[in-house]
């Protein structure tokens, strides 16, 4: 099943095989309009951070209110005194609506993969690492390949390495469903109807912080996964994810 | 290239003829039901209109939460609001006794409300969150007249689509939709904590719309117009909001 990393028959005989596309048209598209939204819902986010940045637990929160931390940035909105003598012009108009809708657009995108995902067998096949692979001797091995930035071998031009997979699940099924979820609960028409999506948090600015933290994290991801890619070959591994065709003999060159 | 088989011609052909004819029977019916919002045009009015439609038809009933007093917040914060002229010193001197809120437009009887009027018609306390755009919130008991009793005081036409809410403050005006206007939560508020609603929350009357975010709960409203079109009412995006960028809809 999902141990072809580490059997470079596999790997070959897939290689030999150039019609098949290491990612399907289906991963291709949703994966770069949820880059571009992953973009404009990052650049609304940190304008709609400037206008209050400042973080509280529980229900509510407020500049008369003792913060559970701040952000050492300057605010757009003059109420808020964060020491710098200077305000930001007001963007969180536009941000709003831009973050909405790019998040309207991400969730559509995302539900496409998912469901694609899981009739295509994309999940099991591509992202499941397999039971022998979970083993602390297989995990550590992986891991000290990294920490000595050894170059991955040809068959992780067609396959991912476990912690590529964890790290996909990870991002795909929990940090995505769980910065969508904290953005509801911080909805009050959503918290009229659906009570429980922000009580669980323990309350709207609870839940607000919560997806300040799921955001950072997956910025983490964004960084990290460029600078992998930037490692494995970045003119390869881009030619993968536009064209599908992943010209592993020229990976090292 | 034989991968474009005749049968995948014709599945991406009828697929894509049942999505476009999908998306113009969805249109069709949110305009009859009213899931359009006035700022459903310009690059952000798809998102915008997703959103309000999902909304409104997941909470057209729902109530917004109440909390118990000991979660009242000790220390709400009023915002900073643009001086006030010289119309409102007047009134304050007087201690808002010659304060009046008009109804008009689509009603069988238009009125004009005294503060006294208002305070003795049935009132509802009420203990809400409210949230700002920008991220900080507070919870606070308010007390005041639901807008719907106001509504069938003066009688609504049936066409009334929306309810239009001005401000003493001139260039601060807003809308909402039959929903939210006739939801035994949205009051014309008068109270908070227990006295006077004070000047920086609004007082002597503010719109309080719980289910929607801070900037549309308009504060020193003189005036309600029910309406059937925001065409005419400033640039027809529903109000003042999207006119400075922001959306007209704010349940999120």
């Amino acid at each position: 099943m999902a141990d072809s990393v580490w059997i470079p028959g596999r790997a070959s005989a897939v290689l030999a095989s150039t019609n098949t596309p290491r990612h399907t048209a289906i991963v291709r598209v949703t994966h770069w309009i949820t880059t571009l939204c992953f973009f404009a819902l990052l650049v609304s986010g940190i304008e709609i951070v400037i206008s209050h940045p400042r973080f509280y637990w529980g229900e509510t929160g407020s500049v008369l209110t003792p913060a559970l931390f701040e952000l050492p940035i300057p605010a757009s909105r003059s109420s808020v005194h964060t020491g710098y003598g200077f305000v930001w012009p007001d963007h969180n108009g536009w941000s709003r609506y831009l973050h909405f809708q790019a998040a309207w657009i991400a969730v559509l995108t995302g539900l496409l993969y998912a469901v694609s995902g899981l009739f295509t067998r994309h999940f099991r096949e591509n992202l499941l690492p397999a039971g022998a692979d979970l083993s602390w001797s297989a995990l550590s091995s992986v891991i000290a390949n990294h920490l000595r930035f050894k170059s991955p071998g040809e068959a992780e031009a067609w396959s991912y390495n476990v912690l590529q997979r964890l790290t996909y699940l990870l991002v795909i099924f929990v940090l995505f469903p769980l910065v969508i979820w904290t953005g509801l609960a911080m909805s009050p028409a959503i918290a009229s109807a659906f009570p429980a999506v922000v009580t669980v948090f323990g309350g709207q600015q609870s839940a607000r912080t919560i997806h300040f933290f799921v955001s950072v994290f997956l910025l983490l991801f964004l960084l990290v996964h460029i600078v992998m890619v930037w490692l494995a070959g970045f003119r390869n591994r881009m030619r993968a994810m536009i064209t599908g065709r992943a010209g592993a003999h020229k990976e090292h060159a | 290239m034989s991968n474009l088989s005749r049968r995948k011609l014709i599945t991406t052909g009828l697929a894509a003829t049942a999505g476009a004819s999908g998306l113009a029977v969805a249109a069709r019916l949110a305009l009859r039901h009213g899931l359009i919002p006035p700022d459903h045009g310009g690059i952000y009015g798809p998102g915008e209109t997703l959103t309000y439609a999902f909304q409104r038809m997941l909470t057209r009933h729902s109530l917004a939460r109440e909390f118990p007093r000991s979660q009242i917040s000790k220390t709400p914060f009023a915002n900073v609001v643009d001086p006030l002229g010289e119309e409102f010193k007047r009134l304050q001197a007087g201690a808002f006794t010659g304060w009046r809120l008009a109804v008009d437009g689509m009603v069988a009887r238009p009125a004009s409300f005294s503060l006294a009027e208002l305070k003795s018609y049935p009132s509802r306390n009420q203990i809400t969150h409210l949230a700002c755009e920008e991220g900080w919130s507070f919870i606070a008991e308010w007390t005041g007249v639901p807008l719907s009793h106001l509504l069938h005081l003066v009688g609504i036409l049936p066409q009334a689509r929306y309810v239009v809410y001005f401000s003493i403050q001139h260039d601060w005006w807003d809308s909402v939709d039959m929903a939210d206007a006739l939801h035994p939560q949205t009051l014309v508020t008068y109270g908070m904590n227990g006295g006077e609603l004070p000047v920086g929350h609004g007082g002597p009357i503010r719109l309080r719309v719980p289910r929607q975010l801070g900037y549309k709960n308009v504060k020193y409203i003189t005036r309600l117009t029910v309406t059937d079109s925001m065409k005419g009412f400033g640039q027809g995006l529903g109000s003042v909001s999207p006119e400075g960028g922001y959306a007209w809809y704010a349940g999120i």
